[in-house]
């Protein structure tokens, strides 16, 4: 049985990975590679990193940061963020990328889809939209002017898909570090419209978020930011927290399936005498 | 051990730096990332590895003069061979992936578009379960039911004595093909974390 993937977007703005609130402030978090190889042992699924600052720069893709930060990544990696012709793409799969996903080629040059597809395949390809709520109802936004885009998602992946996208990125700007949970309405709007798997992203705050967006929409993965970067373990214990609800791959050594939560489902601290005991056990690494 | 000569297949289209890391990550040293006949000579192993489209994967192969150099390393040397993706797609007779295209022809069985029940996105795409036929040598660590990440829309439909894994989606997809010194897996054990290291070290060790 294929598994709901549990996602983490790392978004990278002037060569620092940041969390980004309302798409407009932005906090430091370190450096990608770290990033990278730390979501890779917990256990991640797949990982999604967006350069926000190439396309607002105009400037190419930072080609030499990605091959460093990608070496100890062995789960998925899409990359994304100032990507607008075929050698871009060609050179992202030497560095360590298994997919790209296109926002504002989308946006502006939608015929990069279609030849991309040709080439790479439409299992490569991912269509990031990003979308506000208006008094129109759901609109695209464009994250480098600012604006929005007279169209619904719904349509807009629509038309990706029929492109050649083989992915789709839905990420709502409002809930974007909110911490408000997922737009579920937003998700299943572009849910029913499409056919290709759907991504959606915006507003994590835990676990139970994660729950709802599995269970309430047809999405195929689940995708954070800000959220996994703050606690150690931050992926496996949700994960663990999840699997109480539904189905997903958990197959770290830590699985946290003896411990307990809180109503925030942080991880509670075991009573001494377990923590006392635990002392004494020796974990050996495995050797692969 | 990790003095075997790896050769990761380079024609333009695969994710050959992730292949790459997976692989120097378990310690091999000697590990190229090439599309010449020198170091493809020279090689112990070769990997195939795919990301891409099918047509696009075989013509660049074609273009870089590689498909009688592989015949005569895998068919006459029996060097072992890994196709990943659609690098294990190449392996078959062809692909109907936008219009008729004539694979490698190795192994019998075509590459058929996923036509799945309604509910069943395509691509098949994230982590499934597989089903393991035959151990050895591909998963002789790897435990049955263990989960890889998988990433296509296509399928290799081939007979079942060359099957050695395959998963449930919707209906049984191949997930692993073999047949003497030939390999082929669906999924992409350099992006299936711990299981596809082991994996890689299993088949490696082979050989």
């Amino acid at each position: 049985m294929l598994k709901k993937r549990i996602v983490a977007n790392v978004v990278v703005k002037d060569g620092i990975v940041v969390q980004s609130i309302n798409f407009k402030k932005y906090l430091p978090v370190g450096k990608a590679a770290i990033a990278l190889e730390f979501l890779n042992n917990w256990g991640i699924d797949e990982i999604i990193l967006t350069d926000i600052s190439a396309s607002k720069k105009n400037a190419e893709p930072d080609f030499e940061q990605i091959r460093k930060a990608t070496l100890k990544c062995h789960v998925p990696l899409t990359i994304g963020g100032g990507i607008t012709k075929i050698e871009h793409i060609k050179e992202m799969m030497h560095c360590g990328s298994d997919k790209i996903s296109l926002n504002q080629a989308a946006i502006k040059n939608p015929k990069l889809i279609t030849e991309a597809a040709h080439i790479f395949g439409d299992q490569c390809i991912v269509v990031s939209v990003d979308a506000v709520k208006t008094d129109k109802g759901y609109r695209v936004y464009d994250y480098v002017t600012g604006k929005t885009i007279d169209t619904s998602p719904a349509d807009f992946c629509f038309k990706a898909q029929e492109l050649g996208a083989g992915e789709i990125l839905i990420n709502s700007v409002d809930r974007d570090g909110s911490y408000q949970g997922f737009d579920l309405e937003l998700i299943n709007s572009v849910c029913d419209k499409v056919k290709v798997p759907v991504i959606c992203c915006g507003g994590a705050k835990n676990a139970n978020d994660f729950i709802q967006a599995l269970t309430k929409t047809n999405a195929s993965a689940i995708c954070a930011a800000n959220f996994f970067h703050f606690t150690e373990h931050s992926v496996n214990t949700t994960k663990a927290n999840i699997l109480k609800e539904t189905k997903v791959r958990l197959e770290t050594h830590a699985d946290y399936n003896e411990c307990s939560f809180d109503s925030e489902l942080r991880l509670k601290k075991k009573d001494d005498i377990t923590l006392e005991e635990m002392l004494f056990i020796k974990i050996e690494k495995e050797i692969i | 051990m990790n003095k075997q000569n790896i050769v990761i297949i380079d024609y333009g289209v695969g994710n050959t730096h992730s292949v790459s890391n997976a692989i120097s990550y378990l310690g091999y040293k000697k590990l190229k990332i090439s599309d010449s006949e020198e170091q493809i000579k020279k090689a112990d192993a070769l990997i195939l590895p795919g990301v891409g489209a099918y047509e696009e994967a075989i013509k660049n192969l074609r273009v870089r003069n590689l498909e009688d150099l592989l015949n005569e390393e895998v068919l006459v040397k029996k060097k072992p061979i890994l196709g990943i993706c659609v690098g294990m797609q190449m392996l078959s007779e062809g692909s109907e992936e936008n219009g008729w295209h004539k694979g490698l022809n190795w192994m019998k069985g075509k590459v058929k578009k996923l036509e799945l029940p309604e509910k069943f996105a395509i691509p098949h795409v994230g982590w499934n379960n597989i089903s393991i036929g035959n151990k050895e040598p591909m998963f002789n660590r790897i435990e049955n039911d263990s989960n890889f990440y998988f990433d296509h829309s296509y399928y290799f439909d081939c007979a079942d004595d060359i099957m050695a894994a395959w998963c449930d989606y919707g209906k049984k997809v191949t997930a692993a093909v073999q047949k003497d010194n030939i390999f082929g897996v669906q999924f992409h054990p350099e992006k299936s974390q711990t299981n596809g290291l082991k994996f890689f070290r299993g088949f490696l060790n082979s050989i």
